[in-house]
């Protein structure tokens, strides 16, 4: 995919050049200025950040939506904050794990020094000791240019915290689930990257014996602005429950795939405007690949939390792929379905045989093969596999499917009747970090 | 009291099935399904039974109103 094409309104996060290039310390001073130290660092400062991104509103970016206060308060002690062999481990997530998504790379390419000052911000606010900046280990462009960036930091930012703090660049193996916070921090800690069965959310995962929040990069680059600018002046821009931009990733059928930063709350019609439309549009996958399909019709609701929910569907992690008329949605969900598998940790047996079992009745189903109880296997499977997972990997193929049943409907009658699609062998349209077998050129 | 599964935990031995039949079926690749997160008083002694009996400790029971409990680290370490 081209990762890195982005002219854009309003640039806040990107800049009006949008990204590209290297990290350059001056460049990103002279646009927004050194934080605000008076009130950073000064004694009340850790409140009044706290405070600010409470009033900002803003949520997180890296797909659950989650209000970015709550998610700090889970760590956040008050006072002289925690014991010094207590402190906790900040994780900024860049491993950007949806292969349809290239925001995070274009964020650390275009505005990696954002990302660091949210780092060092939230990391002061938590009076943690560590950052730990997870990378993908396949992307070794984005680890050289966040390690350039460290770099240009050692001398060029004055000390502006206190107590002493390490940051570290940590390469991971990038799996789709790898990017799940707890199977993050235990792939952080040397243990095999799977998501953790979590009761109960609120208690703060640990590393050792210290507390550890992970942020996604493109929330704590935002932590970045509001420290500057204000809430005041974050929430001029966006949907009322979640404001601000978006850094939405266009991909599919589309002339310019990239990505674009929008205000939240912008049309889908209208983003995946800027990349060109090719041809009609059928439909739109919407969030990532356990988002869901919107139909052409959907494609005037506006991408904020409220208006998704509303047609099913969520923001994710900024993932928009279109479909144009004629191609085969069930081909394309069926290949979905068998990577989703494939990158399935593993662990939960629903999830570990529910998801090739999902992805088999995809493949019959897109190949045509008549069978009378498909239809209604593959909605009990979907059903079957939901919440059943120690994380919601499972729960978003059954999301994902399910729309794609209702969008693909017209398509899917005639499929199970025997008789395809002519394009349902035709090259697929979306990105996938892995080859996917799924029928493609099968008799 | 409330029952769940560890779903990370559950290898599909099934032995809780047998022994809360009232409450655990099996899905078609033999993982439990819980019909109801809450333990009926009547079913409480075979609720605890079933507990025990699991070999992967998969299965959680709590006299709260919520699993407020994280798991105990399963003792998995590289050789």
């Amino acid at each position: 995919m081209t990762v890195l094409a982005t002219t854009l309104h309003p640039g806040r996060l990107l800049g009006p050049e949008g990204a590209g290039g290297r990290p350059d310390l001056a460049r990103h001073l002279a646009t927004h200025g050194p934080l605000p130290a008076a009130e950073l660092w000064g004694p009340n400062g850790r409140q009044w950040l706290l405070h600010e991104v409470q009033r900002s509103g803003l949520t997180g970016r890296g797909g659950a939506g989650f209000p970015t206060h709550l998610k700090l308060r889970t760590v956040y002690r008050d006072g002289a904050g925690y014991r010094d062999g207590a402190r906790p481990t900040l994780i900024v997530n860049a491993m950007e794990g949806e292969p349809a998504s290239a925001k995070d790379r274009a964020l650390v390419g275009g505005a990696p020094h954002l990302v660091l000052d949210g780092a060092d911000i939230v990391a002061a606010v938590l009076g943690a000791s560590r950052i730990l900046i997870c990378v993908a280990d396949d992307r070794r462009t984005m680890a050289a240019q966040l390690a350039e960036a460290l770099a240009q930091r050692a001398s060029g930012v004055p000390a502006q915290t206190a107590a002493h703090v390490d940051r570290t660049i940590v390469t991971l193996p990038g799996r789709y689930t790898a990017g799940e916070e707890s199977a993050l921090v235990a792939s952080a800690s040397g243990r095999p990257g799977v998501p953790a069965f979590r009761p109960d959310k609120s208690r703060p995962l640990t590393l050792g014996r210290r507390p550890v929040l992970v942020h996604n990069a493109e929330t704590l680059a935002n932590v970045a602005l509001i420290a500057r600018y204000g809430a005041d002046w974050f929430r001029q821009l966006g949907a009322v429950e979640a404001p601000g931009t978006c850094l939405a990733t266009v991909s599919g059928d589309v002339e310019r795939a990239g990505v674009f930063e929008v205000e939240t709350g912008t049309p889908i019609s209208q983003i995946i405007g800027l990349a060109g439309e090719l041809g009609t549009t059928q439909a739109v996958l919407v969030g990532g690949y356990g988002g869901s399909w919107l139909p052409a019709a959907g494609a005037a609701t506006a991408y904020a939390p409220a208006a998704l929910r509303r047609v099913g569907a969520t923001m994710g992690a900024g993932v928009l792929v279109v479909l144009r008329a004629g191609a085969c949605g069930l081909r394309e969900t069926a290949r979905i379905a068998r990577f989703m598998a494939a990158e399935s940790a593993g662990q939960c047996g629903p999830c570990l045989f529910g998801l090739p079992a999902l992805a088999d009745d995809l493949e019959l189903l897109a190949d045509g093969a008549a069978s009378p109880d498909l239809w209604g296997r593959i909605v009990s499977r979907s059903a079957l596999v939901t919440g059943r997972g120690a994380c919601r990997h499972p729960d978003g193929v059954a999301r994902l499917v399910s729309s794609a049943l209702d969008v693909f409907a017209v398509d899917g009658h005639a499929h199970a009747r025997g008789r395809p699609c002519p394009a349902s062998h035709a090259p697929t349209v979306l990105q996938f970090s892995r080859p996917v077998d799924s029928g493609q050129g099968r008799r | 009291m409330k029952i769940a599964v560890d779903p990370a935990a559950c290898d599909g031995f099934g032995f809780c099935a047998g022994i809360l039949a009232g409450l655990v079926s099996l899905d078609e690749w033999g993982f439990p399904l819980l019909s109801q997160a809450s333990v009926p008083d009547e079913l409480r002694a075979a609720a605890r039974q079933a507990v025990k009996c699991c070999p992967r400790r998969a299965l959680l029971l709590s006299e709260d109103r919520r699993l407020t409990e994280d798991r105990p680290r399963r003792r998995r370490r590289a050789a």
